[in-house]
């Protein structure tokens, strides 16, 4: 295996996070600071306790993952669609790099940079609310494992998307409303019960929802279902690359 | 020279465009070979073909007897490739884009190395600047450092020299001649014939996705040569009669240059002709003869 081809892709891509590092992680604190004044100082004190907690700390989770989200797709998607745009792709399509070692490269890369902008924000929240992590060791489980799963989403959409407008199709149109409507902000019990039946139907919910166990101990839905979500989405993720590197899709003529 | 590369019955069908048509051809270790076409012609689909960039609908490509779809990491591992655009990233660093080319072939950084190509390439002094902030030919120049970063066995050059200036080409073409030295085999492709017919030691001609002719340079020009002379004549001249007898005889510079092309000197055809010049009191001041070029038996193949 051509361990050496992944860590040069990944160090390469970590170095295009380090030229831009104002603007990767001091945009993300400003932005969840204002989340924090908005709804948690603003339209929190209108709501005294979702289950027990405070309402600045249940959005806590629900922050954290939406920039998870966003951001390890958009790294993974900038990250393969970039070097596509400029034609610098040739150079690993002509070296002797694997379909693996390639994901490994641009897919790590991105799920690291959007693991730290994910603990930046984390960080951040502290300044606002204040609150135990129930159970670290599944916090840092669903980080990694949604910070890689999503990524490796944005890679497939790097690699499809054609143009700028493409590449931010999905991202905008699809994965932020389905972050938003999946209770990054809100508990679906506070919804009427048609729209609690239809956040069912959002794969994001199942993932906050998850994730929030692992603060306070407490879920709409068995941690359990949230882990076989995240993993069954990520063994899609892995069977379309699979495909798209076998067939050569938008890679190679 | 043992084959190198050995390529049989390649096709590659874009839709309904056959961009290489059942190409067979044999590259020789250590040798420069030149592949000349026209445009679309299917030189670089061919080169994309060997290097991975695309897949064959059909046929074999070995590299040193390793098929290049079963066994990609060795053949490329072999290859360096300069592509014929200037695909950079243009806010990396000269050597850490360097680094990155060599890196992608499993070796770990070498100083050394890199900063000795740069030194050949004339490079070295814009190694920390960013790719953006270089010109066209040292855009061109980096690109042959990046794909020798790896000291490839195998070069493949897709029109090195396509816009840079005289001085720079003189040097790519010492570089060429100097890695053909380190006993580099080197796969060049060009627009100027007078490169390959500076470098190379066999050319081949596609033409519309088929390969036409591969030859000896040598062979190839002494088998297509064709000597053109030129008279040039003490006063203007309009069609004698002699004139249109002779399909190798024709009027240039209005007038006052005859123009003979394909004379055959054994059978004293010019001799001949300087006769029928006196016959018909034409004066002469000078008679040139030249070879033809690369270029000219290049056209003649692809224009029949």
């Amino acid at each position: 295996m051509n361990i050496q081809a992944a860590i040069t892709i990944y160090k390469f891509e970590m170095a295009r996070f380090r030229r831009t590092i104002f603007q990767s992680l001091v945009a993300p604190i400003i932005t969840t600071s204002l989340y924090f004044v908005v709804f948690g100082a603003a339209i929190g004190s209108k709501i005294e306790t979702i289950n027990g907690v405070s309402y600045g700390s249940f959005i806590v989770p629900g922050l954290i993952m939406l920039y998870l989200m966003t951001e390890s797709i958009n790294n993974a998607a900038f990250g393969i669609y970039f070097p596509k745009f400029v034609g610098s792709i040739f150079e690993v399509l002509s070296a002797p790099v694997s379909s693996l070692e390639a994901t490994i490269g641009y897919v790590g890369a991105a799920a690291s940079k959007s693991t730290i902008i994910g603990l930046m924000i984390f960080l951040t929240s502290n300044l606002f609310v204040t609150h135990d992590i129930k159970y670290p060791l599944v916090m840092a489980i669903f980080i990694i494992l949604t910070a890689i799963t999503f990524s490796l989403f944005g890679f497939i959409i790097g690699i499809w998307a054609q143009n700028w407008e493409k590449l931010s199709i999905i991202p905008t149109l699809l994965v932020t409303p389905l972050v938003f409507l999946g209770g990054s902000f809100y508990s679906i019990d506070m919804l009427p019960d048609f729209w609690q039946k239809v956040s069912l139907l959002n794969p994001v919910f199942y993932l906050i929802s998850g994730f929030r166990w692992s603060f306070f101990g407490i879920s709409e839905i068995p941690i359990a279902l949230s882990i076989v979500a995240i993993l069954s989405f990520m063994a899609i993720c892995l069977a379309v690359i699979a495909i798209i590197f076998k067939t050569g899709y938008r890679l190679r003529t | 020279m043992k084959s190198q590369i050995s390529i049989e019955n390649v096709s590659k069908v874009f839709g309904r465009h056959k961009a290489l048509n059942n190409v067979s051809l044999e590259i020789k270790e250590g040798e420069i070979f030149a592949l000349l076409g026209p445009n679309g012609a299917g030189k670089t689909t061919l080169i994309s073909a060997i290097c991975g960039l695309c897949r064959q609908s059909s046929g074999n490509i070995k590299v040193n007897n390793f098929d290049t779809l079963t066994h990609y990491k060795e053949t490329r591992n072999q290859i360096g490739l300069v592509p014929q655009e200037l695909p950079l990233d243009g806010f990396e660093s000269v050597y850490n884009s360097c680094q990155f080319s060599r890196g992608l072939f499993g070796l770990k950084d070498s100083r050394d190395h890199i900063e000795k190509i740069l030194k050949t390439l004339s490079l070295f002094d814009k190694r920390d600047e960013q790719i953006f902030g270089l010109s066209g030919g040292m855009k061109r120049r980096l690109l042959i450092a990046k794909a020798l970063a790896h000291e490839p066995k195998i070069l493949f050059l897709d029109e090195p020299t396509a816009g840079v200036d005289v001085s720079l080409r003189r040097d790519i073409w010492r570089l060429i001649e100097d890695q053909k030295k380190m006993g580099v085999t080197i796969i060049l492709t060009t627009h100027y014939i007078e490169e390959a017919e500076q470098l190379a030691d066999r050319v081949g001609i596609i033409n519309s996705g088929e390969i036409i002719l591969v030859k000896e340079k040598t062979a190839l020009m002494s088998e297509f040569s064709k000597k053109t002379t030129f008279i040039r004549l003490s006063k203007k001249l309009k069609n004698p009669s002699f004139m249109k007898k002779n399909k190798k005889i024709s009027l240039t510079e209005n007038g006052m240059t005859l123009k003979l092309v394909g004379i055959n000197n054994k059978s004293n055809e010019l001799q001949s002709i300087v006769n029928l010049l006196s016959q018909n009191g034409i004066a002469f001041t000078e008679i040139n003869t030249v070879d033809n070029s690369l270029e000219d038996i290049f056209l003649d193949l692809v224009e029949t």
